[in-house]
């Protein structure tokens, strides 16, 4: 069988809004796909067209062999979803909802059903009018990791969790993936997707810039490196891939392509290595990377409206972050060629 | 006072919020309301055209019971109030108590009131933002109904009294309005209460003026109709409703403060762990989610049933105990009864099409609030989601049509002790049926094309009632109300069935249906 989820330079615009322009994103069977991009980027609007609530202007998107609009009632059988804006009906009470939800599906697993009411310390009793956004979101994610789908379509899941709470949800996220289930995990939480997700794609206004594992996107950006040497560092500047070099008392700090990590440590150790510290990126880094051009007059600039949550958690960090990365062409030459 | 601070942005807020709905409102109301009176003038020039139309309503309980004590009958200007009574005053009523709802619970239970109250707003700057658009847009109301009816020529003070009671009864329902919110935590339950009162209030006036008891004085619309204007002119009955408002007002402040933001007095109570039966398929939801507001429904039409009904009789009565009435007016006893049943079922029926309407736009709310894409996110198919609630909406308006029909002919019934008439009053409530199912599937066909004009469907149900009470009065050509699927059904039981309208009716209805489902298998879902 094919990918549960393969989308080809999907386009979908909202008047003169381009909410897609030309996305592409794969999940492979039974693994956990992280969906990146900040408020905006189109990946709740890539969701809707998978679940088939939208119909795409063009470009192919196809859903378990199917087609996503033609097909969906079929196609539903096998998936469950969590929107990202989680409304109830306010008077129907939590479990009333999970049921309703399950029934509409096509029965769900009652020994699961249990566990996760108790995993997630959810009240079941209570109308969902007075749920919080984290509970109504509980009640969400119980029918939908109740359902045993095949599929599992998560659209920033765990935004209005606590920590305890999002713990929960990555045992249980796991525990799926284990089972064989496919799981397209959209977030702005980069330790969460870090946790769980086997590939990652990285999206940014309705188009992909970066997709693979990621010790691939790893692979394409710098490695931090900081070193005490005997000798004072000097020519480390001629290295090929060494950028944003700074040096206090014998300590050297420097980023470096990571495919030039050995010429730049082989110099180093010419020099008498005293101490070492090396890391490869986070997902932050990486993350930061694709939009750290982003300056501050520009960070308010996404595409509005496309999609369901405004939170801003990531382009307040890529504003605050880019001063340092906007001053450093090198550190974001790895990302040039991925950008549209 | 620093519970009113923020009042001023607040108003100016909820101005900018209404910038389509209040015009609509004040000029639709005023519009409607001129018009009639305009085709009133001219008609009855001379004493003894009066004297007519005076012995003609005078003795017709129906007359009275739906547009007031017959007043001043020998001037224009009385004949004018009586022609537009129900509609300004209904009008005015349902103007305020749609916005008033519209910026206090509507606002809170959608959470917005959550957002306003964090900043620097005092406690009670929703609630007072809210009297002062609604009290100003009564006023305005009233304003623009004095200067209509001076401007046709009738006396300034008669026109400005018969203004201010008008502004002083949507100052009423405002205040009404303001307390019922406090009262529950829904916007729609805020809306039916209100509008309960509303139709208590009328069916009080209606039996206290035709019997001529003081039951009139239980009611606001009979303190506001006490004025006499153009007769008696007294100006003192206004107090009565000015004194209420401040009441209710006080009390809503005192609700205010005794609850938190998005409660009601009520704390909510914890429902079932696990789903009953019911819960297991789309028209199980729909049913849940409108069972109580179909029950209400029921009941409120049942109770104006019995209500209306019961006149029937007295029109009987009426002609048998003078005898040349009915030679005067032309027609036989049977004639006129049937007439006024006709009447009354048209009205009746009308508000039956609101309960269609508002069922049918649940599917849009359903969307907007983003539950339908749950829904459509299981296996579900669109059309299955759109009929399963559709379906619902069909078997509940059969249910409030027979509610409606049931009340009418009971309390004809009971009232002349024989059942003679009862299958006929039922029938021909029901064969409104298939023009009913004409509005419900345009509604339909709004929201599967277009689900931003789904109000548009207000607008054509609005000129359905237009053309029916007001069509002989405004002289409308008959082509015109004929576009209304009201106008086309025969009025029995004064007019025989028409199976061939009732027959193309359906067959239109089941055609807007079809473009319905048509319309939203092809849009993308979550734009309403």
């Amino acid at each position: 069988m094919d990918a549960p989820i393969v989308v080809e330079q999907l386009h979908k615009s909202f008047g003169s809004t381009h909410a897609l322009d030309g996305l592409d994103l794969r999940a492979e069977q039974g693994e956990v796909h992280g969906f990146l991009g900040p408020n905006g980027s189109g990946k709740s609007t890539t969701i809707r067209v998978l679940l088939g609530l939208l119909r795409p202007d063009a470009g192919r998107a196809v859903l378990l062999g199917g087609d996503p609009w033609r097909d969906a009632a079929t196609l539903h059988r096998h998936l469950a979803y969590v929107p990202g804006d989680v409304a109830l009906w306010p008077g129907l009470s939590g479990g009333e909802v999970i049921d309703l939800i399950g029934r509409l599906r096509g029965g769900l697993d009652e020994t699961r059903r249990a566990e996760l009411l108790r995993d997630f310390e959810l009240d079941a009793t209570k109308k969902s009018r007075t749920y919080s956004k984290g509970n109504r979101q509980k009640v969400a994610l119980v029918a939908a990791l109740a359902s045993r789908a095949d599929l599992l379509i998560l659209d920033e899941p765990t935004n209005g969790l606590d920590p305890l709470m999002a713990e929960v949800f990555q045992t249980w996220i796991r525990r799926v993936k284990d089972e064989g289930h496919t799981v397209l995990l959209s977030s702005h939480i980069l330790a969460e997707v870090e946790a769980l997700c086997d590939r990652v794609s990285i999206i940014r206004a309705g188009a992909t810039v970066q997709s693979g594992t990621l010790a691939d996107l790893r692979h394409l950006t710098t490695t931090t490196v900081i070193a005490e040497t005997v000798r004072p560092a000097d020519g480390l500047a001629g290295v090929t891939g060494v950028s944003d070099l700074e040096r206090t008392d014998g300590r050297v700090t420097f980023q470096v392509d990571t495919k030039h990590l050995d010429g730049a440590v082989a110099h180093l150790s010419s020099l008498g290595i005293r101490s070492l510290i090396s890391h490869p990126p986070t997902l932050e880094e990486l993350f930061l990377t694709q939009y750290g051009d982003r300056l501050p007059e520009h960070a308010g600039s996404g595409q509005p409206g496309a999609d369901s949550d405004q939170s801003g958690a990531v382009s307040d960090r890529s504003g605050a972050d880019s001063d340092q990365a906007g001053a450093d062409p090198g550190q974001q030459r790895g990302v040039e060629g991925g950008r549209p | 006072m620093s519970g009113l601070i923020g009042t001023g942005q607040l108003v100016r807020l909820f101005l900018r919020l209404d910038r389509v709905h209040l015009p609509l409102w004040i000029v639709g109301i005023v519009g409607i309301v001129a018009a009639s009176a305009s085709a009133v003038q001219g008609l009855y020039t001379t004493p003894e055209l009066r004297a007519g139309y005076a012995a003609t309503v005078t003795n017709s309980p129906a007359a009275i019971a739906m547009s007031g004590p017959p007043q001043a009958l020998d001037t224009v200007g009385g004949i004018t109030l009586f022609e537009i009574n129900l509609t300004a005053a209904v009008g005015v009523s349902l103007m305020a108590i749609f916005l008033t709802v519209r910026h206090t619970r509507a606002e809170e239970e959608a959470g917005r009131t959550e957002l306003l109250r964090a900043g620097v707003l005092g406690r009670h700057a929703p609630l007072a933002a809210a009297l002062i658009v609604v009290g100003g847009a009564s006023l305005l109301v009233g304003l623009l109904l004095a200067a209509s009816l001076t401007g046709l020529g009738l006396p300034a003070s008669g026109s400005m009294l018969f203004g201010s009671s008008m502004a002083c009864l949507g100052v009423v329902f405002c205040a009404v309005t303001a307390v019922a919110a406090q009262l529950t935590e829904h916007a729609r339950a805020a809306l039916g209460m209100s509008v309960a009162v509303l139709g208590v209030a009328w069916a009080l006036r209606s039996l206290g003026d035709v019997r001529e008891s003081a039951l009139t004085w239980a009611s606001p619309v009979g303190w506001v109709q006490a004025v006499h204007a153009f007769g008696a002119e007294r100006w003192w009955p206004l107090l009565l409703p000015v004194a209420t408002a401040v009441g209710l007002t006080a009390v809503a402040v005192e609700l205010t403060r005794r609850r938190d933001v998005g409660a009601g007095l009520v704390p909510p109570r914890p429902g079932p762990a696990r789903a009953s039966h019911l819960l297991s398929s789309v028209p199980g939801l729909a049913l849940r989610q409108q069972r109580s507001s179909l029950l209400w429904w029921s009941v409120g039409l049942f109770l104006a049933g019995l209500a209306f009904g019961s006149f029937g009789e007295e029109v009987t009565t009426m002609l048998e105990d003078n005898p040349e009435l009915g030679e005067l007016l032309g027609g036989g006893g049977d004639d006129l009864v049937a007439g006024y049943f006709g009447l009354i079922l048209l009205i009746l029926v009308l508000i039956v099409a609101c309960f269609t309407v508002s069922s049918v736009q649940r599917l849009r709310s359903e969307e907007a609030a983003a539950r339908a894409e749950l829904v459509l996110a299981t296996r579900t198919p669109r059309a299955s989601w759109q009929l399963g609630w559709l379906g619902v909406t069909a078997v509940g308006t059969v249910l409030v049509t027979l509610a409606t029909g049931v009340g009418v002919a009971v309390a004809d019934t009971l009232v002349s002790g024989s059942a003679e008439r009862f299958g006929e009053l039922l029938a021909a409530t029901a064969a409104y049926l298939p023009a009913i199912a004409v509005i419900g599937g345009l509604a339909a066909a709004l929201h599967g094309w277009a689900p931003r004009l789904s109000l548009l469907v207000w607008v054509v149900l609005a000129g359905c009632f237009v053309v029916g009470w007001l069509g002989d009065l405004l002289e409308i050509p008959e082509a015109v109300r004929n576009l209304s699927p009201f106008n086309l059904t025969p009025r029995m039981p004064l007019e025989s069935m028409d199976w061939g309208v009732a027959l193309s009716l359906s067959v239109l209805a089941g055609l807007l249906l079809a473009l319905a489902v048509l319309g939203f298998r092809r849009r993308d879902v979550g734009v309403a």
